[in-house]
């Protein structure tokens, strides 16, 4: 399958191990990436915050550059990259007048965007709806046996549920638990798992963004689970770049290793940790490291892996 | 008629025991609501049963509760599709959350709800002095503050905030969006203080996680963060500079996208303390905040978390791109007026050629729309179905 893909720029900022792990997968999955490397940031709903028409305008040029590859399908790898730019795609989508308005400021530069012609979805949506589970489930060559993954999805891409197309006949707020017994693990149910890790408050509230994130953490871990996985980088960076933090304004060890989704599929493809970035992980992965039967040593120590 | 089995969370203070479930099998066609159940229940099964309710028609907001663990109006919420929603098929009723329980499933709005709607000054301050005739407001600024006046204080959306089950001090979405309600009315004379003080308060405006629960929950349609997000425009409008680093956060975020094209977390957050500019890292706050987070960025440096580069110097978009992103920037910024797309009030288009009546969901139409969500439209498909 080819799709348009819009990497987000936490993937290939704070969290690189996203965008990396992301590559790897990629070609077992017969997937192929055309990387709209002029795309830019989808404002993560604080552009819209400042003015609804600028991004919009940014987010419809995306959209464009989108349409520009060919391909009916755009696929994003972060939560919040899926919910502002649904969010910008359902005003461009109600309103021809306004949707001509906003193509007008991209004429200049040969863009435009068209109403169904794109049809953005994060990687999780795309693996469940298009490539499925039973084709992956054939893929699968170490299944996840025995380990207990929480599932963690960020709002952006579970609320508002109209918006966002999740009904009962697509349970888009099950895809992580679907996708975790897929690839053989065991789902761990927690009062966090739809709940905000705090992050977009991270510098107005310090204290509560990580009590947030702590709870969370700390439901997980009460819950049993060896890790957490998400499809949001966001979630990432106050989940486990923060953790040590997290530990002191909830007052409790934690310790609990969070994958990326791509990271998990590609553990389960046969892929070794190294290779899928967990050694950059701030929290160590060892729980998950040690079940991957890779030599434990190994994480933390071992830098090889390059992107 | 099918039976449907419902669980509701049970408590009595005066008895001195915990709460506990209990369970009741109720038989009523599936399309009658949730509470209609509860009262079957309570009428023929257990009279002790506590429950607030009234009209029965989703209008006086008295019956709001948890049902398989989110927040609704039991009178709201049909016994079929809650039946389908319930793990183990029993509906599992309990009382809202981030509010003391009375009884059953009867909470305190006094201690919560209602505080905290008296915090924002709900009523409207006059202007001096006052006009001797009505005042003549113009049609756009009303039908601007419909959607926070749809507001049928049910409490809903302060049961579902996840901001607020961690800080209980939080102001919360309703009070927030009853202080949009007259930020955005052209007769108050203080809008300025009003937020000003939301926006200096570390409980205010700038304590909302954006985590969308709200807009879920209501079921007015009121879309609570959204009216916060306009608090926060407008705050912007007005050059309000908190404490909270809320508007110091928001025009770093959008001068850094329109510098590099992409998001360079590492100058965000020092900036975020210090101010919106490339010295901002040197001012003391961001000092003060680097040196909390040391053990983080030293881990993640160890870890080749962050690409020391990155983390230096950012990363760019291609040239040409930028000029491409930039450009967008100049040309919306420098409208006159900012061109906001309220689908509330304007609704969906019929069809692609139909944008010319677009407005046609005015105010009126908002207020006698059927309440399903988001009042006054007619939703279309999901742009991601």
């Amino acid at each position: 399958m080819k799709v348009a893909y819009w990497p987000g720029c936490v993937s290939r900022g704070f969290t690189p191990e996203l965008h990396g792990s992301m590559a790897k997968v990629a070609p077992l999955l017969d997937m192929e990436l055309v990387e709209l490397d002029r795309a830019s940031c989808c404002g993560a709903g604080v552009i819209a915050e400042h003015s609804q028409e600028l991004a919009d305008t940014l987010n419809a040029r995306t959209f464009a550059l989108a349409q520009q590859t060919g391909q009916p399908m755009m696929m994003n790898i972060c939560s919040t990259c899926q919910g502002s730019q649904t969010e910008c795609q359902e005003r461009l989508d109600a309103n021809a007048e306004y949707r001509e308005r906003i193509n007008a400021t991209l004429e200049p530069d040969g863009l435009r965007y068209d109403k169904g012609e794109v049809l953005n979805k994060n990687l999780l949506w795309l693996l469940v709806e298009d490539f499925g589970l039973d084709e992956l489930r054939n893929r699968v060559k170490r299944p996840l046996k025995d380990l207990k993954v929480g599932p963690f999805y960020g709002c952006y891409i579970i609320r508002p549920t109209d918006r966002l197309g999740i009904d009962e006949e697509k349970p888009r707020d099950r895809y992580l638990h679907m996708l975790i017994e897929a690839l053989g693990g065991t789902v761990i149910e927690y009062a966090g798992q739809h709940k905000c890790c705090g992050f977009p408050i991270i510098t107005m509230n310090k204290e509560a963004s990580l009590k947030q994130a702590a709870r969370h953490l700390g439901d997980a871990l009460d819950a049993a689970a060896d890790c957490l996985v998400t499809p949001c980088p966001l979630c990432h960076l106050n989940l486990d770049l923060q953790q040590p933090l997290a530990e002191r304004y909830g007052g409790r060890d934690l310790g609990l290793p969070v994958l990326h989704l791509p990271q998990l599929v590609g553990l389960a493809l046969g892929l070794d940790a190294d290779d899928l970035g967990l050694a950059r992980h701030v929290v160590k992965p060892t729980t998950v490291v040690d079940w991957s039967q890779s030599v434990v040593a190994g994480v933390g120590g071992s830098q090889s892996a390059g992107w | 008629m099918s039976e449907f089995k419902l669980r509701l969370r049970r408590y009595d203070p005066e008895s001195g025991s915990a709460p506990y479930w209990a369970e009741y099998s109720v038989d009523l066609e599936g399309h009658r609501s949730v509470l209609e159940g509860i009262l079957q229940a309570k009428g023929e099964t257990d009279g002790s049963i506590g429950i607030r309710c009234s009209c029965r028609a989703a209008i006086c907001g008295s019956c709001g509760v948890l049902i398989n663990g989110k927040t609704a109006l039991a009178c709201h919420t049909h016994l079929d599709k809650a039946a389908r929603h319930a793990k183990d098929g029993v509906i599992e009723v309990e009382p809202m959350s981030n509010m003391p329980v009375i009884k059953d499933l009867i909470v305190d709005m006094d201690a919560v709800h209602w505080k905290k709607q008296q915090r924002v000054t709900p009523w409207l301050i006059n202007k001096e002095p006052i006009p001797e005739r009505e005042y003549i407001a113009p049609h756009e600024s009303m039908v601007d503050i419909t959607q926070s006046m749809a507001c049928i204080q049910c409490g809903a959306c302060v049961s579902s905030c996840l901001s607020m089950e961690i800080d209980p001090l939080f102001v919360g979405p309703a009070a927030l969006a009853k202080a949009y309600r007259f930020v955005g009315d052209p007769r108050d004379a203080q809008q300025y203080e009003r937020l000003k003080d939301l926006a200096e308060d570390p409980h205010g405006m700038y304590d909302c996680t954006h985590c969308f629960n709200c807009i879920e929950a209501c079921p007015k349609g009121v879309a609570p963060m959204n009216q916060i997000m306009r608090l926060r425009r407008v705050a912007g409008d007005h050059e309000i500079v908190d404490r909270n680093n809320g508007h110091r956060h928001e025009s770093a975020f959008v001068t850094l996208v329109k510098d590099y094209g992409l998001l360079h977390e590492a100058e965000l957050l020092p900036r975020s303390y210090g101010g919106d500019s490339w010295f901002g890292k040197f001012h003391p706050n961001a000092g003060k905040e680097l040196l909390d987070s040391l053990p983080v960025v030293v881990k993640g440096l160890m870890r080749r978390k962050m690409n020391p580069k990155i983390a230096l110097f950012g990363h760019k978009l291609p040239k040409d791109a930028l000029g491409e992103v930039q450009r967008i920037f100049d040309t919306v910024e420098s409208r006159p007026a900012r061109d906001e797309l309220n689908l509330y009030i304007k609704g969906y288009d019929e069809d692609d050629s139909g944008a010319q009546d677009s407005g046609a969901g005015g105010p009126e139409h908002a207020n006698n729309a059927p309440d399903q969500g988001q009042p006054g439209q007619e939703p279309e498909e999901s742009p991601v179905r």
